[in-house]
């Protein structure tokens, strides 16, 4: 009932080709997720064909945090990518509508960096 | 070529159920371009993870939304579940079935009364809204809560629904059914919500799938895919097909939504009748490891829980991808080219949920 | 294309009485298992606090020395979790919704001493 669910680590720079190639296969696109580590942000990239489900991970280091973007093959990921740089400080790089911090409007600047207050 | 005004649409409207701006570009009446942007109801619940532990944070995770609720609880629940290995009985299944089905048909009818408000048609909204009132109260007798169900928890559910109870409502459904197929002509056939809703807001099929639109409006527009085939809870025991329209515009989506309450009643039907009997949850020991994503449907489209776990007793990340920020882009394509009044009408049409939106 | 579809639904609804209740003056009754406020038989508690550490939103305040048992109304949001942790079972959940205040609403209960003595 589960379905496999893959996940393969790649390198920043393979993304916008890896994305590009799964668009020409007629895979959508999911979701992009972020988990915030120590030192480094996990993201993941979800993709679905007909029900089958795969994922992209990239691994990026807090202090450079700069990924390319894949709105080139994805245009939905605007969304999710205006959502990284406000929430999480990340930046993406050739974003096709880059509203530069502010889609989410937060009282606070990438609130999910933060140290929870006590 | 005519001047270009910004019209600011949202947050306050009178037929947005929760805050959204769009800043809307206009060349006299027509609309070019629209620009989203949200953040009026953050309230950063994935945070919440880190303080509270597994078993409470099913309460954070029904309260997200008010018209989706049981089904945020039911895919949370299943995420930790199979990040705990275990498996729910089967009646505990049944009944998050019938339970989730039950919220689609009051969300469904929810929308469709907002959906004849967006174009005035305010006793027809009001019509659906008094069928809808029959359906909270069922939700109201078995579960406890008219909205917020409170009956999903990790291994379970967390009240039994007796079987007289159950063939009791099995009843009441066919007189509210009943009820539901005399409004059903005026969504289909009436010549002013025609008027109003063929042609506006056209998605194509390829457009569709490449902007990743779900639910609703990715069936609208001829594509068959509904997350209840992955084979959750007991959706591959029960027999029906999703439903599908091949028009792209707000009536195809709106006739989406009218067919899918009617496989509802049915898929509850089916359930009621199939129904085993035994215990209706499972102890849970340990903390959940590894990671998982549980995707169900939602009134609304497909639902992605990503849920990993580190063997404490708080979950590491909690990530929710409601449908409603998947339907965004496809939202800010269909805007262009139609005119001023129209907007409402077809913002509504991706229905909207923006508390799921932004969490 | 068809015409005023709904108007046989007008023309019932316009000559029947109301669908709706006449609220105030009559209220429905709630159902068995409608989830309104807390209710603690303070006789039977033993202010364990299971019911402190189990509340998602810290609604309850025990207080042992002094035997009293508090609850914020207004934070509670009758999920039951109390209820079931409950190991006396002396906390149940009344069908009745708490009445809407314009201010905080915290009410506490103190356990009376037990005034019979014992038998020789």
């Amino acid at each position: 009932m589960i379905e496999p669910q893959p996940i393969t680590t790649i390198d920043r720079s393979e993304l916008p080709a890896k994305a590009a190639s799964l668009a020409s296969q007629g895979y959508r696109l999911v979701q992009i997720c972020c988990t915030t580590g120590e030192t480094a942000l996990e993201l993941t990239y979800s993709f679905d064909k007909q029900y089958a489900f795969s994922n992209l991970r990239v691994i990026v280091p807090r202090n450079d945090a700069v990924i390319p973007s894949i709105t080139g093959s994805y245009l939905a990921a605007f969304t999710y990518e205006n959502e990284l740089q406000d929430l999480f400080g990340i930046t993406v790089t050739d974003l096709a509508i880059n509203y530069n911090g502010k889609f989410y409007t937060t009282a606070i600047t990438t609130p999910f960096l933060q140290k929870r207050a006590k | 070529m005519g001047t270009r005004t910004i019209i600011p649409f949202g947050p306050q409207h009178p037929v947005l159920p929760e805050p959204i701006h769009l800043d809307l570009v206009l060349e006299d009446e027509k609309v070019v371009d629209a620009l989203p942007s949200i953040g009026f109801i953050h309230r950063g619940l994935e945070r919440l993870a880190e303080v509270k532990d597994y078993n409470e944070l099913v309460y954070v995770a029904e309260r997200i939304c008010g018209i989706c609720s049981f089904i945020h609880g039911q895919g949370y629940s299943q995420g930790v579940e199979t990040l705990l290995n275990v498996d729910v009985p089967p009646r505990a299944k049944y009944l998050r079935t019938i339970w989730a089905e039950l919220s689609r048909i009051h969300s469904h009818l929810l929308w469709l009364g907002l959906f004849a408000d967006s174009f005035g048609f305010e006793s027809l909204f009001m019509h659906c809204w008094r069928v809808r009132e029959k359906i909270v109260d069922i939700i109201e007798e078995t579960a406890g809560g008219r909205v917020i169900f409170g009956s999903c928890k990790v291994g379970g559910v967390r009240r039994d629904v007796s079987n007289d109870t159950l063939r009791r409502i099995k009843d009441e459904l066919k007189a509210i059914e009943a009820q539901y197929n005399e409004l059903t002509p005026t969504f289909i056939n009436d010549s002013s919500v025609k008027r109003r809703t063929v042609g506006v807001g056209m998605l194509s099929k390829e457009q569709a799938m490449s902007l990743g639109a779900v639910g609703p409006t990715l069936r609208g527009s001829g594509v068959v895919w509904d997350a209840r085939k992955i084979g959750y809870a007991v959706y591959n025991d029960l027999q029906w097909e999703p439903v599908v329209e091949k028009g792209g515009d707000c009536y195809a989506r709106s006739t989406v939504r009218v067919r899918e309450v009617t496989l509802s009643f049915d898929l509850v039907r089916q359930a009621i009748d199939k129904i085993p009997d035994g215990p209706v949850d499972v102890k849970i020991t340990g903390n959940p490891t590894g990671e998982f994503f549980s995707r169900l449907e939602q009134p609304r489209g497909e639902v992605v829980y990503y849920l990993k776990g580190n063997g404490t007793k708080n979950l590491e990340r909690f990530r929710i991808r409601t449908p409603t920020f998947a339907n965004i882009a496809p939202l800010v394509i269909m805007l262009k080219g139609c005119e001023l009044p129209d907007v409402p009408v077809i913002v509504l049409s991706i229905d909207p949920c923006i508390s799921c939106t932004e969490r | 294309m068809a015409h005023l579809t709904i108007g046989k639904i007008i023309a019932r609804s316009a000559l029947s009485k109301y669908a709706t209740r006449l609220y105030p003056f009559v209220k429905r009754a709630p159902y068995a298992n409608t989830r309104g406020h807390i209710v603690n038989d303070i006789n039977a508690c033993i202010f364990c606090s299971l019911c402190q550490k189990k509340c998602p939103t810290g609604a309850i305040t025990v207080k042992k020395p002094e035997k009293i048992w508090e609850i914020d109304r207004m934070k509670c949001i009758q999920c039951g979790a109390c209820v079931d942790a409950c190991p006396k079972k002396c906390l149940s959940m009344d069908q009745q919704y708490s009445a809407p205040s314009p201010a905080k609403n915290i009410e506490s209960f103190r356990q009376e001493a037990a005034p019979e003595q014992k038998q020789p």
